[in-house]
This record gives structure tokens, C-alpha cells and sequence, in this order.
């Protein structure tokens, strides 16, 4: 368990944050820019003091207002910071050597090998870091941290200085980070794509202080989230199954108790995919449409109604377990007469489905 | 004939020596100064930054007249390292490189600072997260990172100290094969009758000597550039 609760004045901003999430795993902070999210981590990791609050990883505490305050040096918490921050005098190697070298008495993360091998850097030890793309020096910064046999690893907008087709050079890594070390991990974003991608709980930060929190699916829902990401951009992240692919590179994915097929990269049956449903490409029926294909037709029932600022109602079905979202204009909310409880079917383009991710 | 006579060599021994002392004695003192005047904040912090500076601004002589009040067989300071030490300062080479390092440690901390200046603190910080208490990350990062300060403060103080003048004559005095360097033997060249040839010779030294710093100093910072890879 990580267990965060914080409060820290700066000038006019104010922060004020609590949350409790699992361990281990990814817990995505996440908000516009100038939301706290680098304060926070800041203070986490003890490079800023807080004024009051509590920081504990796995039943040690790091800082206690009062009693414990822990110099960062002292926390074992492993910082990949936005600009990498590699140091320029030492080749790769020796960057990777250097939090290794002071941790030498907490028990390894993984071997030296096995975490370049992880993040490919055998090619780039004898580099210097201004050799090397800005992909490379992130996953240089984050095999350093690594090293360091961290208890915690936070990750500072790791992508946000590396333009959008060099993401793919560490993105997959993270995802391998995630599935093969048990290390909590902090991850700082406000691309949602990252948090879609890589998040098992989500904290999302407005002005300071915590407007929502809880696991992807759940967050993804929220009205605090669609307000940031605008009404276009709202849709519910399911996870389920592939339980078949046919033909080649279109996957047949287990929602509940329906099925949707969407195109999938590296589809594999039995494998588990997380996808984003956007709200507005959902079609709702309240009786069950004739004529379809029965992929992508879902049946469920009303679990909650959400007004939106436009007049239009965002629909949350329950498939069977997990929620999808549908948008229903407002003369069309009217007309269908809309409540909770009700019995509805829905019709998913696959347009509507977004990522194909490999669930953790 | 040999390229350059008993005097000259002498002469050039003697500033080269000096020279060195100084910059070794100073290159310690002047990174603690530089660092104390970027990095920490203390009470005093605007009046010691102004006594470092001092010497570029005071004349020479005034410089060596204060360091023979203090460091006099009866000054507070060289009445103890006599006894403590047997160290003679006045009249000494000793004593000239003392007087060169005081007038040439502006110049160095200056240079050193600079570099200190441009060294992101993100990267202590970062050295911090994996582990690093002060004194390692001082040795380990600012240290390394510093090293072209640090060159280019030790050359140019080196330089600088070759042709170092009033404050040696003044503390030190104008004494052959232990206080008699280059600009010194100039000065007494120039005072004899007949001695413009002389004068001339050293003149030329002084100067090639001066270039060729001047050289070492751009291509060893271009070096170290390249290692930084900036």
C-alpha cells in the first residue's frame, strides 16, 4: 500500500493531497498542467518539505510531520525526472552504476543484466548521455533509478520531453516494467493515452487537491475526468478477454456478457486487452436492434444517468460487470424516457474503441 | 649562444615556480570561496564577496604593504607562522608566491564560480535520489562538473602570476635567484645603464611565455568541452 496524504503551501498554490492506492502497481497522477502533480512528487520523494502529512510505501514511513522526515538521499525512492537529468561526465555505464554503487545494502531489484537487457540499453554503456535520443535518455534515467534498488520509482512526465513518434521507443519498456518488477511505481501524465496504457489506479489532481480517484475503468467514468478531457474525448476504459481472432489482426474481445471485435495489433486469444469505448460512438436501443451483426451488440442496464453541461445525457450500462458509457442527446434522452434499472442494448462501432493495450 | 643567458633563465625559473606555488596554494581556497559565494547563504555573505575582490581593485603596493603588516616577523600572522612553522614570508619566494596568489585569487574564484553558476542543480538533486549525501555528491557531481572552471581559474591565474609585480616587489622584495622573477628582472634591466638588450630579451619571454597560456588555456577548454559534450 501507498499511502500519501500531504499538504504544502507555495506562495499562492496550495496543495492538499490524500490517497490511499495498491502495491504494487502503477497509480497514475494525473491533471493539466500546473496542477501540483511535480509538487507532489517533490515531495515524496523529499526534495521539497511538506508542511504537514504522512508518506508510507509498504509499511515504512518516509515522512510524518514531527516524527520522521527521511533526507532524500536516505528514502530509496527512485526518481526519473522530465529531462532525464543523466550526468553529462559519465558514460552510460557509470550513470547506471552510480545509484547501484550507494544501495549496495538494499537487496537487488534485478541483476545489472537483467535490467539492461529490459530496457535495451547494452548498445548505448559506453555512450554519453549527449549521444543518445531523447528515448534512450529516458530509459537510461529510469534503468539508473532502477539500480538504485528503489522501494518506490516515480516517474515525471517520462515521455512529455520526447516527440510523439520517439514515445515508442519507451513506452513498451514501461509496460515491461510494470509486468516483470513488483515495484510501486508513481507515474506523473496528462496524456491520457499514458494513464489508458499504463495506470492500475488513478489519482487525478485539480488545482492542488484530489478531484477523483480509484481504478482506470471507474476514473474513466468520472465527470471530474471528462470535464478535463473534454466531452469528445469521454469514454469508458473496459478490460476483458480476447477470445478469438479472426480474421488476422481483428480480435473478438469478452465485455461482460457480450462481445465486441476490434482491431488489435498483436492480438492472441486469451490475452488481456484494456480498451476505451468513447462515450459518443456508442449507440443505445431500448429495444434490441434487428439486423446486426451480433458482435459489438451488448446488452445491459441502466446503472447511472449523468447530465452534461450541453443538455445530453452521458448513459452508464452495466454489461455484465464491467460499465460502458453512451451518449444520448437531449431530445433523445426524452424520447426514450431514459431511468435507472432499465434494460437497453448497445451498439459499439468499432471507431469507438481506442487502444489496444495489454492489461496488467 | 645559448637561446637563453644565466639571467633569463633564472629570471623564468623563478616566475614559473612562483607561479605555481601560488595556484596550488590558491586553487583549494578559491573553490571553497566560490562555492560558500554560490551556494550558501550566510550573514556577511555581500562583505566577503567584496574582500575576495579586493585585490583587482586596491594598487599592488597597497596589497603588499598590508600583507607585511600582517604576515611581518611582528605582524600578527607571521609572528606565529615563525614560530610555529619556521616559515619566512618577507623576503622569501615563499613570501612571492603569497603575494601573487592574494593578487590572482580574484581572478580564480571568479572562473570557478562562473562554472559553478552554469552547473544545473537538477543534477545534485537527482544524485540525491540515488544516494548521494553532500560531501559525495560535491565530489562525485559539482566537483567534476566544475573542472573547466577550475582549469580555466588555475591558467589564468597562472598566468597572471607570472607577471605579478608591486605586491611582490613590496612584500617580497627584489632579490636575485629567490624573489628576482621576470617582471622583477625587467625592472632591474631597465634601471642599469645598457641594459635595454636585456630588457628587450625578457620582454620577448614575458610575452611568448603569455601566448602560449593563452593557447593552452582555449584548447584545453575545448577539450574538456568536447568531453562534456557540450
Amino acid at each position: 500500500m501507498l499511502s500519501v496524504r500531504l499538504r504544502k503551501q507555495r506562495g499562492p498554490f496550495a496543495l492538499d493531497v490524500a490517497f490511499d492506492a495498491p502495491t504494487p502497481g502503477v497509480v497514475a497522477l494525473f491533471g493539466a498542467s500546473g496542477c501540483g502533480k511535480t509538487t507532489l512528487i517533490d515531495l515524496i520523494a523529499g526534495l521539497l518539505r511538506p508542511d504537514a502529512g504522512r508518506v508510507e510505501v509498504d509499511g515504512e514511513v518516509l515522512f510524518e510531520a514531527g516524527r520522521a522526515d527521511l533526507a532524500p538521499e536516505r528514502r530509496a525512492v527512485g526518481y526519473v525526472f522530465q529531462d532525464a537529468r543523466l550526468f553529462p561526465h559519465r558514460s552510460v555505464l557509470g550513470n547506471l552504476r552510480y545509484g547501484e554503487r550507494r544501495a549496495k545494502r538494499r537487496a537487488p531489484t534485478a541483476s545489472f543484466e537483467e535490467i539492461v537487457e529490459l530496457l535495451g540499453l547494452a548498445e548505448l554503456l559506453a555512450r554519453r548521455p549527449h549521444q543518445l535520443s531523447g528515448g534512450e535518455r529516458q530509459r537510461v534515467a529510469i534503468g539508473r533509478a532502477l539500480l538504485s534498488r528503489p522501494r518506490l520509482l516515480l516517474l515525471d512526465e517520462p515521455l512529455a520531453s520526447i516527440d510523439r513518434v520517439r514515445r515508442q521507443e519507451v513506452l513498451p519498456y514501461l509496460e515491461r516494467l510494470r509486468d516483470r518488477f513488483r515495484i510501486p511505481i508513481v507515474y506523473v501524465s496528462h496524456q491520457f493515452e499514458e494513464v489508458l496504457r499504463l495506470a492500475t489506479h488513478v489519482v487525478l489532481l485539480e488545482a492542488g487537491a484530489v478531484s477523483t480517484q480509484g481504478d482506470v475503468a471507474s476514473v474513466s467514468r468520472s465527470g471530474a475526468l471528462h470535464t478535463l478531457l473534454g466531452p469528445d474525448a469521454a469514454g469508458a476504459v473496459v478490460e476483458g478477454e480476447i477470445e478469438a481472432v479472426a480474421p488476422p489482426g481483428i480480435a473478438s474481445v469478452r465485455i461482460g456478457e457480450g462481445v465486441i471485435s476490434i482491431p488489435a495489433r498483436r492480438a492472441a486469444v486469451g490475452r488481456r486487452v484494456r480498451v476505451q469505448v468513447r462515450a459518443s460512438e456508442v449507440v443505445l436501443a431500448i429495444e434490441p436492434p434487428r439486423g446486426l451483426a451480433q458482435a459489438n451488440l451488448l446488452e445491459g442496464r441502466i446503472a447511472a444517468l449523468a447530465p452534461e453541461a450541453t443538455g445530453s445525457q452521458l448513459v452508464e450500462v452495466d454489461v455484465g460487470g464491467p460499465r460502458l458509457l453512451s451518449r444520448a442527446s437531449a431530445e433523445r434522452a426524452r424520447e426514450l424516457r431514459l431511468a435507472v434499472g432499465q434494460k437497453v442494448w448497445l451498439v459499439v462501432s468499432s471507431a469507438a474503441v481506442r487502444g489496444d493495450f495489454p492489461a496488467s | 649562444m645559448p637561446l637563453l643567458g644565466e639571467l633569463e633563465r633564472e629570471a623564468l625559473r623563478l616566475s614559473l615556480t612562483i607561479a605555481l606555488r601560488s595556484v596550488v596554494v590558491s586553487l583549494p581556497l578559491a573553490t571553497l570561496a566560490a562555492w560558500l559565494l554560490t551556494r550558501v547563504r550566510f550573514p556577511g555573505r555581500t562583505i566577503f564577496d567584496a574582500l575576495v575582490h579586493l585585490p583587482l581593485v586596491l594598487p599592488p603596493v597597497v596589497v603588499g604593504y598590508l600583507l607585511l603588516v600582517a604576515f611581518g616577523a611582528r605582524g600578527p600572522l607571521g609572528g606565529f607562522l615563525e614560530r610555529t612553522f619556521s616559515l619566512h614570508l618577507v623576503f622569501t619566494s615563499a613570501g612571492a608566491a603569497l603575494a601573487t596568489a592574494v593578487m590572482t585569487f580574484p581572478l580564480m574564484v571568479r572562473a570557478i564560480r562562473l562554472s559553478l553558476e552554469s552547473i544545473d542543480p537538477g543534477l545534485e538533486q537527482a544524485a540525491r535520489t540515488l544516494g548521494a549525501g553532500p560531501f559525495d555528491r560535491f565530489l562525485t557531481i559539482t566537483l567534476p562538473l566544475t573542472t573547466p572552471g577550475l582549469l580555466a581559474g588555475a591558467i589564468t591565474a597562472f598566468a597572471a602570476g607570472l607577471g605579478e609585480f608591486g605586491a611582490v616587489i613590496t612584500f617580497a622584495s627584489n632579490i636575485p635567484g629567490e624573489t628576482r622573477t621576470l617582471p622583477l628582472a625587467l625592472y632591474t634591466a631597465l634601471q642599469q645603464p645598457g641594459g635595454d638588450a636585456a630588457a628587450a630579451r625578457l620582454a620577448a619571454l614575458s610575452f611568448s611565455l603569455g601566448l602560449a597560456g593563452l593557447l593552452a588555456s582555449e584548447s584545453l577548454a575545448r577539450w574538456v568541452r568536447r568531453r562534456m559534450g557540450r
